[in-house]
């Protein structure tokens, strides 16, 4: 184990090099607990669930390849990674903050429960799925750039938002199935994707007032994490997706004289 | 005879579950370079496997008998080495013989004896197969027939190594820091169906073709039926062998491109097929009715290599990872980015390749960056 006393006390630098998944989350969490509010974690290589088990305020700077399962399960960390994530960053996260300088994985955010999630560039398969909201906690994923298929699968509450900034003009995105089978949370997208595209259970429909000032303000933190100007951005054009049923599949599983169609649509701006 | 299964081959039911690491790397100008790179990367991915599994292909392996058939061979039974011999000096000619050399102190799980052969067919005069085609009959012959001998290795100057252990140990285990190759492949394994055993590990191989495989084939009945059709007899007990064959019917034998034979295995949905234009959507559809029993379901990343030539693909739907990424000459695969980073930290571009579409990296042929993925590479910090 590697450590360096820290410059002003309580920040500490980790070389992380050689070290396994469970031996860094170890030193990490003795580090925290220790009073440690700044970790630079150097020479990171595919320790998968960093921060999983922490669950006070501090700051991990990760330099290197962090593993998958990124911040999993983490409630309240802020994770900033000088590079690109792997696979399940933010999984099933209760709170904090994940930024990303670089693109990540597949299953981005899935089943977040709290927290955001900033990345910077594109995303793989099936972003945002199954991510969820209860009362107070809605999580929120912001993609900088583009996503492959199945984005917001499952979707079940949240905020996804799509920025489209590494399109090239006249690019649409690529993604297919987007928000198949989303039962809840919303989607805004930026740049333009074909019906088709799309998942049979969401809709369409233009921003209104308060989506804008909603995404107004997850740009702008966007924006601070990036150095990036939200002006641009903040223009759009967005498209808003919304899941049109509560139980999409309820009549697969449980038959109902209703059916899906019939099911009330139980939408409401988040936030 | 030939289709039945050898009874000596007793490991439960012929299929198996995979949640494995995968990695590989060429070099597009056919320059060979030691593997230490490739064991540190799939080390680095120790916990993708469980220690019942690991192995490797290399290609440019043995020069000096670049014209003649390497087979490495497994001997689990007393009888089983000189019985083989026994066909192999009536059906080959045998160059040279030797046992594959090994560290014995490596941490693997009881290793059966391992040779090599350096052989060319003998042909009767009414026998008007390929040299290729008799040496896979052959090989067929001893897999199914002789009991506890497994040809898993039959490729001209290329070869695998695999056994049951964690991939770092085999590759110790067959001193395969002492060979030198321009294209690498990778494999550890995590077996839940059927338990590891040495025949069972990846890559799988017939001829120069080798397949490295995380997920599952849930075709492989359908599959393998088929493939009994064209003379190919699975006798490992692991699903990934029939994607070894099935490529060697397509790409050799039936003269498909490589990117044609990826719609064989991974096509696209057929609801994706009606937004094409009509040509190619009157390929797709001819390719599903011809090879529909080809078709790979399931969830499934593969390193597909032979001469000159390394692929990777995932499903159409891309239910397990595939990184990829480009450095000059050079192309990698990996089931994790960090394990390529671990090998080459500064990279011209890194990219997730979209489910179905092959990564291909091919010898004289550089590689072409992708207008998607990131040019991101971490920042370096001086200690």
């Amino acid at each position: 184990m590697h450590v360096e006393a820290g410059r002003d006390g309580n920040t500490v630098e980790v070389d992380a090099a050689g070290l396994s998944s469970r031996e860094l989350n170890l030193r990490l969490r003795e580090l925290v607990t220790a009073g440690a509010t700044h970790i630079k974690l150097l020479n990171v290589a595919g320790q998968r669930y960093i921060g999983s088990d922490l669950d006070r305020p501090v700051t991990l700077e990760i330099f290197g390849t962090p593993g998958n399962d990124l911040g999993s399960f983490m409630d309240g960390p802020s994770i900033i990674v000088h590079a690109n994530a792997q696979d399940g960053c933010g999984n099933t996260m209760n709170g904090g903050t994940i930024v990303v300088h670089g693109l990540a994985g597949d299953i981005t955010g899935l089943s977040a429960r709290g927290g955001k999630v900033f990345i910077r560039d594109d995303v793989g398969y099936r972003a945002g799925i199954h991510m969820k909201q209860y009362q107070e906690r809605c999580p929120v994923l912001v993609i900088g750039g583009t996503a492959q298929d199945f984005l917001g699968e499952y979707m079940a509450g949240g905020i996804l938002v799509v920025l489209g900034l590494t399109l090239g003009s006249g690019h649409r995105h690529r993604a297919n199935f987007v928000g198949t089978g989303m039962h809840g949370g919303v989607i805004y997208l930026r740049g333009s994707v074909e019906s088709q595209q799309l998942g049979k259970e969401v809709g369409v429909a233009e921003l209104d007032d308060q989506d804008k000032a909603l995404l107004q303000g997850i740009i702008s933190e966007f924006c601070g994490h990036f150095c990036m100007d939200p002006r641009d951005m903040v223009a759009g054009p967005f498209i808003k997706l919304y899941p049109r049923y509560l139980r999409p599949y309820g009549p697969l599983y449980a038959p109902t004289h209703r059916g899906a169609q019939g099911q009330v649509p139980r939408w409401k701006v988040p936030g | 005879m030939q289709g039945q299964l050898n009874p000596d081959n007793r490991y439960g039911e012929p299929k198996v579950i995979d949640a494995c690491s995968l990695f590989g790397v060429l070099d597009t100008t056919g320059r060979r370079f030691s593997g230490h790179g490739v064991f540190k990367a799939i080390a680095n991915m120790h916990d993708r496997s469980n220690g019942l599994g690991g192995g490797f292909a290399v290609y440019g392996l043995y020069p000096d008998f670049a014209d003649y058939y390497a087979l490495h061979i497994m001997f689990m039974g007393p009888q089983a080495r000189s019985e083989t011999e026994a066909f192999l000096n009536v059906h080959f000619q045998v160059f040279h013989a030797e046992p594959v050399p090994v560290r014995a102190a490596a941490k693997v799980a009881s290793p059966p004896e391992i040779w090599r052969y350096f052989v060319l067919p003998r042909r009767a005069e009414s026998e008007t197969l390929a040299d290729d085609d008799l040496v896979i009959h052959r090989i067929m012959h001893v897999n199914t027939t002789i009991p506890s001998a497994f040809v898993f290795s039959s490729g001209k100057n290329m070869g695998v190594f695999k056994g049951v252990g964690f991939p770092e140990d085999v590759a110790d285990y067959f001193r395969l820091d002492e060979y030198l190759g321009y294209l690498w492949t990778a494999h550890g394994r995590f077996p839940t169906n059927t338990p590891g055993w040495w025949g069972g590990a990846h890559p799988f191989n017939i001829l120069d073709w080798t397949v490295v495989h995380n997920g599952e084939l849930s075709s492989y009945g359908i599959n393998r039926r088929h493939l009994e059709m064209f003379g190919y007899y699975c006798s490992l007990q692991t699903d990934t062998e029939v994607a070894a064959y099935a490529i060697d019917l397509l790409v050799r034998r039936h003269g498909l491109p490589v990117e044609v034979m990826a719609k064989v295995l991974a096509p696209p949905l057929w609801d994706e097929m009606e937004q094409l234009p009509p040509k190619e959507r009157e390929l797709l559809t001819t390719l599903r009715q011809v090879y529909g029993s080809l078709l790979l379901n399931g969830p499934f990343t593969i390193i597909v290599a032979h001469h000159g030539e390394m692929i990777g693909l995932t499903d159409r739907i891309r239910l397990r990872p595939l990184a990829a990424a480009v450095k000059g000459d050079m192309l990698y695969l990996s089931s994790e980015e960090a394990a390529i980073r671990l090998v080459c930290p500064q990279l011209d571009r890194v990219w997730k390749p979209r489910g179905g579409e092959p990564v291909i990296g091919r010898i004289g042929t550089p590689m072409a960056l992708p207008s998607e993925g990131s040019v991101q590479n971490s920042k370096v910090v001086l200690r």
